[in-house]
């Protein structure tokens, strides 16, 4: 009981100390808002804002949870192939690197021109473009690594791939699924405010923010970048959530 | 008829630097319901001659015959364990035991599993730990539920490579009894690898001693003892004696001098 208390204690005095030396900062240097706003500013800007708050943080986390739904099934389709064949490993593997190595702003550009005007859809592709690489790398790491005997117990019986896949190589690899699912749903999130920021007309809370930044309102600034943190967070221990449900082996299976 | 009859195999690994036969000309014969332990130099081909009964791969040449029938692939009457008890850390130790029954009986009840299950975790001493995950048990405890696993769906060959290779002589000794015990109660016939030669005998109808690699069937001892046996049997001088022959044999298929060593 003590201890539950305890988490949730330990990360609120933490988040109202951050507040408070942000707030103490600010003031010792006697910033003007022009320079850098305060916390104190912020509850103004929200509720002048709320409902384009409200509306921006709904596209930016549908966008974002698309992209990244795109790439778990895109990252376990090329995980699994390149988990089983050591061919597509070989040939999949440079490319994969090649591809992920390239800094993603220079695909906005790329996206925009390609599918003109389709806002929603560009985002959701950087997103998944963004995010699938660890959720790809992980479930073949999972299941090259795959201890042989694991296989054989169920290959005896005559099992199909398909099975073991289904009964112990996926279970097995869920941990490091897991494990890059929060790595990946991070990458989805920046992916999303990117394009939100840099299109002229973007929508979510990166478009928020590039019209605060127009308007000059640095308080609105300041909240959508409060806003967006608080998303990422929502979104990181979604995932966290999720991992203590399917891999959380300390509960049990089924009745 | 016998059940399992391995003849004239041959099987040789490709590996970088060209062929490396591995088996060469091995015959082995285990009438139903025998138990044939198998003792080998280390390398020589032991974990290849399980793959092979499993049907997990197949010769290059000669025949693996299972109660009557040539080897083409894996099949469902066929039982494993291997010295890593490969046992499922997110399923309790009843749902790893009553795995194999998800793929050979997928219309059986749970209710059936469960009970089938039972009855077994209960002859090997671990009823009370059917809830329990498999990092919550000992290497002992883990290696009878795998017996368990092996033979839940009842297979008529059960096929060990090196099971109790990992445990401490005297847990070791608690298996063999277990082992002992399972077979009385579950009639199956089994192929036991192993590299203790007082395992062999007191396990074992049949001992098979291979050669260096390539393997071929180098000797074969047939252990003449009551089918009860207690542990202390092994203190006789028949056994003794039985333990003298086989580390001579060892010693040949490690082409090491018989004289002088014993
Ligand atoms: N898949 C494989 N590819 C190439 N060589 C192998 C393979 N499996 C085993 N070997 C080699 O074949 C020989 C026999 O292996 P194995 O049957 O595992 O022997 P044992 O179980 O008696 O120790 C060893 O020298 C081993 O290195
Ligand atoms: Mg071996």
């Amino acid at each position: 009981m003590s201890e539950r208390v305890r988490q949730i204690i330990v990360p609120i005095l933490a988040i109202l100390i951050f507040l408070a030396g942000w707030e103490a900062l600010v003031w010792i240097n006697g910033w003007p808002n022009y320079v850098m706003a305060s916390p104190s500013d912020l509850p103004a800007a929200y509720s002048r804002f709320a409902d384009l708050f409200l509306i921006g943080a709904w596209q930016t986390l549908w966008r974002t949870v698309l992209g990244l739904l795109i790439a778990v099934f895109a990252g376990l389709a090329l995980g699994m192939l390149m988990g089983f064949s050591r061919t597509m490993r070989d040939a999949l593997y440079p490319l994969l690197v090649g591809f992920n190595a390239i800094p993603k702003a220079t695909l906005v550009p790329v996206l925009a021109l390609l599918f003109i005007g389709q806002h929603d859809f560009n985002t959701v592709m950087m997103a998944f473009l963004i995010s699938f690489f660890p959720i790809a790398v992980s479930i073949s790491v999972g299941l090259s690594t795959l201890e042989p005997e694991y296989r054989d117990i169920l290959r005896a019986l005559g099992a199909s791939r398909m099975t073991i896949f289904m009964k112990i190589a996926l279970p097995k690899t869920l941990p490091e699924f897991f494990g890059a699912l929060k790595v990946s749903v991070t990458l989805a999130f920046i992916g999303t405010n990117l394009v939100e920021i840099v299109s002229p007309h973007g929508r979510g809370l990166g478009a928020l923010f590039l019209s605060g930044q127009t308007n000059s309102n640095y308080p609105l600034m300041f909240a959508v970048l409060i806003a967006l943190a608080l998303l990422g967070i929502v979104l990181y221990y979604a995932v966290v959530a999720l991992e203590k449900i399917f891999a959380g082996w300390a509960e049990r299976q089924e009745s | 008829m016998a059940q399992v009859e391995i003849r004239d195999v041959r099987h040789a690994y490709s590996t970088k630097a060209g062929p490396l036969p591995v088996l060469d000309g091995l015959e082995l014969s285990v009438p139903e319901g025998d138990f044939c332990a198998v003792v080998g130099p280390s390398g020589c081909g032991k974990s290849t001659l399980t793959r092979l009964v499993a049907g997990l791969m197949k010769p290059d040449e000669g025949e693996v015959w299972l109660h009557g029938e040539l080897v083409k692939g894996p099949r469902k009457t066929v039982g494993m364990a291997f010295q890593n008890p490969v046992l499922l850390e997110w399923r309790t130790i009843l749902d790893n035991v009553i795995l194999p029954l998800e793929i050979v009986a997928p219309s059986m009840p749970r209710k059936d599993r469960v009970a089938r299950a039972m009855e077994l975790l209960d002859m090997v001493g671990l009823s009370g730990f059917e809830n329990k995950r498999p990092s919550e048990l000992s290497g002992g405890m883990r290696q009878r539920a795998s017996l368990c696993r092996a033979i839940v769906h009842k297979p008529d060959v059960l096929i060990m490579d090196e099971p109790f290779g990992a445990l401490d002589a005297f847990t070791r000794e608690d298996l063999w009894q277990t082992m002992r015990a399972l077979r009385q109660a579950e009639p199956f016939t089994a192929l036991l690898i192993t590299h203790d030669l007082r395992e062999s005998v007191y396990l074992g109808d049949q001992v098979v001693v291979l050669s260096g690699r390539p393997a071929r069937t180098q000797y074969v001892l047939d252990v003449t003892l009551p089918a009860d046996r207690p542990l202390d049997i092994l203190y006789t001088q028949e056994v003794g004696e039985m333990l003298h022959v086989l580390r001579d044999q060892i010693k040949i298929a490690q082409g090491r001098p018989v004289e002088g060593a014993a």
